[in-house]
Parts: C-alpha cells; structure tokens; sequence
C-alpha cells in the first residue's frame, strides 16, 4: 500500500514538474530537412526506370559493348565474373535471360530502391550479405553495361 | 502511510505541486543557471541536422574540429598542423609533404584561430584558414571536402598568433608576429640586445579568389612589439587592418612583469591599399629566406612541397602614411570592427574599460596630424582623439568582442569570467551572464563579419573545473552555448572540446552542406599510383622498391596474397578504393608498420610505405568496418631474407597452383 502510494505520489509530482517546464517551448521552426540537404550530390541514383523505357535492338550497339566493358572493368569486375560463378555478387553468365532491362537498369543505377522494394534484389541479399554499392554509374551508362552483358549471353 | 492520512493527500499533493512549480524553472545558483525550456532550444532530434556548423580551434592538438550548433555534437576533426594516424594524416606518402617546413618536417603545431572566407564582408562557406603558433604558417582548409588544402609557411617570424583573419573579399590573411627575432644577416645576437636588434613583422598573404592558392605578397618591418590579434577593416573601413599590440616595453625576460609596465600599449592601423601603391612603386626590398609552401591536390590526391626563397619587405621609414598607433590601455588582447566598419574595439587584458575607437576619427586625426609623438619612427595618434568612447565598468579583463545583427557587442571578460552585452552606439552595458569558467575567446555566428547571424553566442573557457565528470589531473576544454534571441543572454548547454578552444566561427549549415563532397570520382583520378579497376592491380619491383598496385572494394583486396618480397624491401602500398559510394572509405594496415594506417576515401589513392624488419609472412588487413564480411577483408604478404630466390607472385581468390619455390638456396 504504501509503495503504491509512494508510487503514484512520484508519477504525480514529475508529471507536474514536467509541464510546469515545458509551458512556453517552441520546437524551432527553421531545422534542417536530412534528404534535402543531401540531394546535391552527382550521385545518380534515385529515379526509377519504368517498364517500357528500355528497347532492345539488334545488331548490339558496338560502342555501347566497349562503353559497358570499360565500365565493368573499373566498376563491377571487382564482385562480378562474367562466367555464372559467384565472387561477391553473382556472375554474370545469363543474366539477361534471367532479369529483365529494367530490373538490371534499377539493380544499378537505384541499389536502395530496389533493395527496399525488389523481392528478387532482396533475396540476393540474402545470399550475398553485402549491399550492392551505388557505383555512380548513370543511365546511359548503365544501357551500355546491359549492352555489354548481351554480349556476353552470346548476342550479337 | 495509515487511512487517516489518506484524507489529507489531496491537500499535501496541491501544496507539493505548489512548492515544485514555483521553483522548478528557477535558476538555482551557478551549478544550475539554466532556465527551463534551456535543453529544448539545444536539442537537434535524431536525424535532424543542426542549424549551424561551428569552426573550433583545436589549440594545442594543432588540428581544427568541426562541431554543430545548437546541440554541440561533433562531426570531425580535421587535421592541419599535427599528424593524425586515425586519417593516416601526416603518415601516408601523398599526405606527408603538408606538414614540410624550412626545419624539415614538422609534426606538431598550436592552431588558435579559425577564420572563415568571406565575400562582400559575408560568409561565403569556400575556405577556413588557420594559424600556426610555434612554427609560424597559415593553413587554408577546402570546405568541400573538409581538408587542409595548403599551408605556407611565415618567413621573418618568431611565432605566428595575429592571424589569420581576413579582409572583406578574403584578398588577403594576415601574420603578426607575436615573438619578435633577430632577423637578416645578424642572427647570433645577445638576447639582453632585444632592443636593438629584435624586430616584429606583419605578413599579407594574397589569396587567389578562384582557387584559394595563398602567396606572401608582402611583409611590412615593425618595431619588436608583440602582435597579439587581429581585425580587418569592412565597409568604410575596407582598405585597413588593425592589428592589436602587447609588450610596446620591449621586454626580452619575465614579460609577465616587464611587459606590463607602460599604461598604455598600442592598436596598430595598416592601411594595405597604400601598402599596395607602395608595393606598384617598387619601394618594397626583397629578401633572401627560406619557407615551405605546401599544396595538396584534389586531382592527384597529392601533397608537393616547394621551398621559397625570397619575400619582399615594405619598412615603414620608407612607405608614409601607411603604419599608425593607436594608444590603447593594458595590454590588448582582442582588436574587433563592429559590423559596419566604423568601430574598433580594443579590450585590454589588465583594463576595467573598454575604448571603442572610430574610424571616422582615425581618418579625421591623420589628417589633421593630431599625433602624440611617435614610436620607433611610427606616428602615434592621440588616443582622445579618435576614440569613440569607453565602455564604463563592464567587468575585469576583457578580451575579446563579437557583435550580433542587432548593433550590440558582446565581450568575454576572462578575469570576472562573465560575458557582457552592451550596445555599441551609445556604449551602455545591457546584459552579463556568468560563464564556467574563465572565458577567452567568444563566437557570434558571423559575428566578425559585416552580416553576423546571430541567435547564439558561444564562450570558449579556459578552466572547467567542476563542470564535467573528472578525468584526472586534465580535465576536458569545453564550450557554453547561450542564445541570445531575447534581451537576456541564456545559458542553453555545456559541450566539451577538443584541444584548447582558442577561437571559432560560425556558419549557417546550407552554405557549407550544399557543397560538401560526397565522392572522388574514380575516372578522374590523376595519382600516378592509381590501379583503374582490379585487372590493373600489380606488384612490380624497381631494384630494392617493391610497388604494389592494390585495390580494395567490398569487402576484399586485389591482390591480397603477395610473396616475393625481400628483407631490406621498402615496399609501397598504393591502394586505391574502388567504391564509388558516400561514407564507404576502406582502411589498410599491414603488421610492424612504423608509421600508422591509411584511411582511403571512395575513388581515392594513398599510399603506405613499409619497410619490414624480419623474415616471416605479415596479415594485412582493412580498418575500417566496411560490410557484413569486413572481417574477412584480409591478406597476408610474404617477407623472404635477403638473398632468397622468391619471385613476385600476386593473387587474390587463386588457389594455390604449386608448391612455392623454397625460401632459399
């Protein structure tokens, strides 16, 4: 009974005390917005690649193959064989027969989103345990990387 | 507690309350002086970004760190003058030669005052400039990616505390000299033969308004006074800087005493622009030295080091009308323009007043040659005559006086350890807030600008005491945050420093944060050691040198199995990150390095230099906690004896394809 009392008696009195103090406190207006401030970046992810945005033709776009080759060299190489063997990430061998352009468009250009959202992206988490890295690579850099990965599935 | 006193709970309750709401917002002496809503005003929710970015002096650490205001928190450390092993600072091949000096390299400095670039007299968020006490220099920080960029060392100078403080458009820092020397030919002096012999010089160092790159333009000769701080002129008094004086007795020992003999020292006026005409005309002398002149590339995320060997020197005996003295009372410390430019505020440690000087009077008095005598052949201007007025009573010693936007001053008083707010037109003291303790140097965001924010000013203590939970003998420096929005100055928070807090600036955060560098694009990297993308990834040996080309991406490095090295070897870790990524830097550290680790940014090359001392095979491993497999981001490199027969071989995720060659003959 009389811890109860004690109890209440504490509750009570802090509850006066806490608003006794916070008459008169206004949350300042000016803060900062996180994502706002952090959107100045060349950083190039963030849009999303709809269905239909992508067309493929034939014959392969050449330039784009070499374009795509050099990008993977400097930037995906390091966790991605082009054999269906897995180092980091998964290798590359059937890929295109296995996601769609738009799929490996977001994979690269918009990790986050599709981590977020992508059951299949999500599953590879999984079994890979480490993020895909936003490598920094744009849209038109990306098509010349899918490009290139056509090749690789044998297209011409 | 029985029944019968439960009917008088009600009663006790309410008269509780009472009691504890009529005390509960109440200051309670000087532990508690803390007014209710004081936590709120200095509290930045998780994930909120603080409103303004405050520029500390990291005093004796030599470094400047980086914290937010109103919550105190700190973001970093960035180091400047003194080696940092965490940043691989001062250690790494490309970083090493920042801290070069005419003495060779130098790995420690006392950093004490922060200035910010300004353009038009406003903050324009480029660069933080910074001095070096003990080996004179000027440091130039990039605030895109909160580095230091440059530093130039001060030839003709003992000791580097006036400084560096900037003109309206950033055209020039300044170097006072606040250890005077014997300088030129005759250096191996008697040092009782100070007065003959000793002389002070003040430095303008251009700097370029595209890229920063700083330059001696000139010195000016100065009697051997002590230069203490320093302001320049703004608006109307764009075209000067004042420079505060101590030690006009010339004392060479016990300056405590000695120095502090004379009523009055000085507030020195330099009116650059004539300097400047003096400089076209051909009047300045040029004079063989010897400093360092250090500049890091973004490009090849390299440091050079160059050493200068000429300066050019104006003497006032030479170049008239372009030096004055102000006489000013005991020993000034802070010399600070009010917004507008017109007014000068010197603060002398040992005074019970403050003179405001106008610079409208200065003008009127040069003219007019309203002098009283000279010093050492340099004009001293009559102090009735081109003072404004004098703060009556504020305090006891003060030191040093920011203004806010609403035309009030405020002045640290070290001796009564107070801040005091006065107005600065008509003189009158408004406010006084105790701080704890000891106060030196004070920031109003802007506050040395000619549009200072406001909202807050910040005391940096020399003394904490019983602040803080104790550490020791030393306890932390620390910092008061006060708001200043209202007529009463608040106390709001206590937040520790690094080093000692000599002095900050600070800055509304969207003019720094917009800019801030996220990434080094790797395409555009230009160090000669850089390995584009694993395929490049090598060892090559060059005689006794052995090169290694490495890359690391998440979470291994290519290569990460390497034999071949030999005892005597100095071999060279060139790692290069290949993560293209925000906040993903990758660590290196290899077993028995003599120096420290490499913190490798995203798109970044640095280099470790290792020279191994013993036969036997070394794990190397990434630092910097990177990925779930971070800890697997390891490597091993072999070290065979000196004669042995092992060839370079390199791999990384090979399996072993034959037994390695024995280790020797």
């Amino acid at each position: 009974m009389k811890t109860k009392l004690f109890i209440y008696l504490s509750l009570f009195l802090s509850l006066i005390w806490l608003m006794s103090c916070s008459e008169g406190v206004k949350k300042d207006a000016k803060m900062y917005d996180v994502q706002e401030l952090t959107k100045n970046q060349p950083e190039v992810h963030g849009t999303e690649v709809k269905e239909g945005e992508i067309a493929f033709s034939t014959p392969l776009n050449s330039e784009w193959v070499t374009g795509g080759k050099n990008i993977y060299d400097l930037k995906c190489l390091a966790c991605h064989k082009l054999t269906d063997e897995k180092l980091v990430g998964p290798g590359w061998a059937g890929v295109t027969k296995r996601r769609t352009p738009t799929w490996i468009m977001n994979m690269i250009t918009n990790v986050d989103m599709m981590l977020e959202k992508d059951e299949e992206a999500q599953k590879l988490l999984e079994q890979c345990l480490v993020r895909m890295p936003n490598q920094n690579i744009s849209k038109e850099e990306a098509r010349q990387v899918i490009e290139f990965m056509r090749k690789n599935d044998g297209e011409n | 507690m029985n029944l019968r006193m439960l009917k008088y709970l009600p009663i006790l309750l309410g008269l509780f309350s009472f009691v504890i709401w009529t005390n509960s917002c109440k200051p309670k002496g000087i532990q508690t002086a803390v007014s209710g809503d004081a936590a709120v005003k200095a509290y930045v929710p998780p994930g909120k970004y603080d409103e303004f970015y405050n520029f500390v002096s990291g005093g004796f650490s030599g470094q400047m760190s980086v914290y937010g205001l109103p919550s105190g928190r700190l973001f970093r450390v960035i180091p400047v003058f003194s080696v940092d092993p965490e940043k691989g600072y001062g250690y790494s091949e490309e970083t090493k030669p920042m801290l070069n000096t005419s003495h060779g390299f130098v790995p420690w400095d006392d950093l004490h005052h922060p200035a910010l670039s300004v353009t038009d007299g406003i903050h324009d968020g480029r660069w933080a400039f910074g001095n070096a006490n003990n080996t004179p220099r000027i440091a130039r920080l990039d605030l895109k990616t909160f580095r230091t960029a440059e530093i130039i060392e001060i030839p003709n100078s003992g000791g580097n505390h006036s400084s560096p403080f900037v003109t309206e458009n950033t055209e020039y820092i300044v170097a006072g000299t606040r250890f005077s020397v014997p300088m030129g030919d005759k250096q191996d002096v008697a040092i009782s033969s100070y007065k003959e012999n000793f002389r002070g010089t003040v430095s303008f160092i251009s700097v370029d308004k595209n890229d920063g790159a700083m330059k001696i333009a000139f010195q000016i000769l100065l009697p051997g006074v002590n230069f203490d701080l320093a302001r320049a002129g703004k608006g109307k008094s764009h075209g000067w800087f004042f420079f505060s004086c101590y030690n006009s007795e010339r004392a060479n020992t016990l300056l405590e005493v000695n120095a502090s003999q004379k009523d009055k020292d000085f507030i020195m006026a330099v009116n650059w622009k004539k300097a400047e005409e003096y400089l076209s005309q051909g009047k300045g002398m040029k004079k063989a030295v010897k400093y360092a002149h250090n500049t890091y590339s973004e490009q090849t995320h390299s440091a050079t080091s160059k050493i200068e060997t000429e300066v050019i020197v104006l003497d006032p005996k030479d170049c008239p009308d372009m030096v004055y003295f102000m006489p000013c009372p005991k020993s000034p410390h802070g010399c600070d323009t009010d917004p507008t430019g017109e007014y000068i505020v010197g603060s002398g440690k040992l005074a019970a007043m403050i003179p405001v000087f106008s610079f409208t009077k200065i003008q009127e008095a040069i003219a007019a040659k309203n002098f009283d005598g000279d010093y050492e052949g340099i004009p001293v201007l009559k102090y009735e005559a081109v003072l404004h007025g004098e703060v009556k009573k504020p305090g006891l010693g003060p030191l040093h006086t920011e203004f806010d936007d609403k035309g009030n001053a405020y002045t640290s008083f070290f001796v009564s350890s107070e801040i005091v707010k006065w107005r600065v037109s008509d003189l009158q003291v408004l406010d006084r807030v105790p701080t704890y303790y000891s106060i030196g140097h004070l920031c109003v965001p802007g506050g040395p600008t000619k549009k200072p924010w406001g909202k807050y000013v910040i005391a940096y203590n020399k003394i904490t005491k019983d602040r803080y939970l104790p550490t020791g003998p030393e306890l932390t420096q620390s910092a008061q945050l006060y708001s200043i929005d209202g007529e009463k100055m608040k106390l709001l928070l206590d937040f520790p420093t690094i080093g000692e807090p000599h002095y900050a600036e600070a800055i509304p955060a969207e003019l720094i944060s917009k800019n801030s560098l996220k990434v080094y694009k790797i395409e555009e990297n230009k160090n000669p050691y850089v390995t584009m993308g694993e395929k490049n990834a090598r060892v090559e040996r060059k005689g006794n040198e052995v090169h290694i080309y490495m890359t690391s991406i998440r979470s291994h490095f290519v290569p990460d199995n390497i034999e071949g090295v030999k005892l005597g070897d100095a071999v060279y870790f060139h790692v290069t990150n290949l993560e293209q990524d925000w906040d993903v830097p990758h660590g290196f550290a290899v077993k028995g390095a003599n120096n420290a680790e490499l913190l490798i940014m995203p798109g970044e090359t640095q280099t470790l230099l290792w020279k191994p001392d013993r036969i036997g095979v070394f794990p190397m491993y990434c630092t910097d906690f990177c990925s779930a497999l971070h800890q697997e981001m390891q490597g091993y490199i072999r070290v065979s004896p000196a004669g042995a027969n092992v060839p370079i071989t390199f791999s990384t995720g090979k399996k072993v394809e034959a037994a390695a060659p024995p280790a020797t003959k």
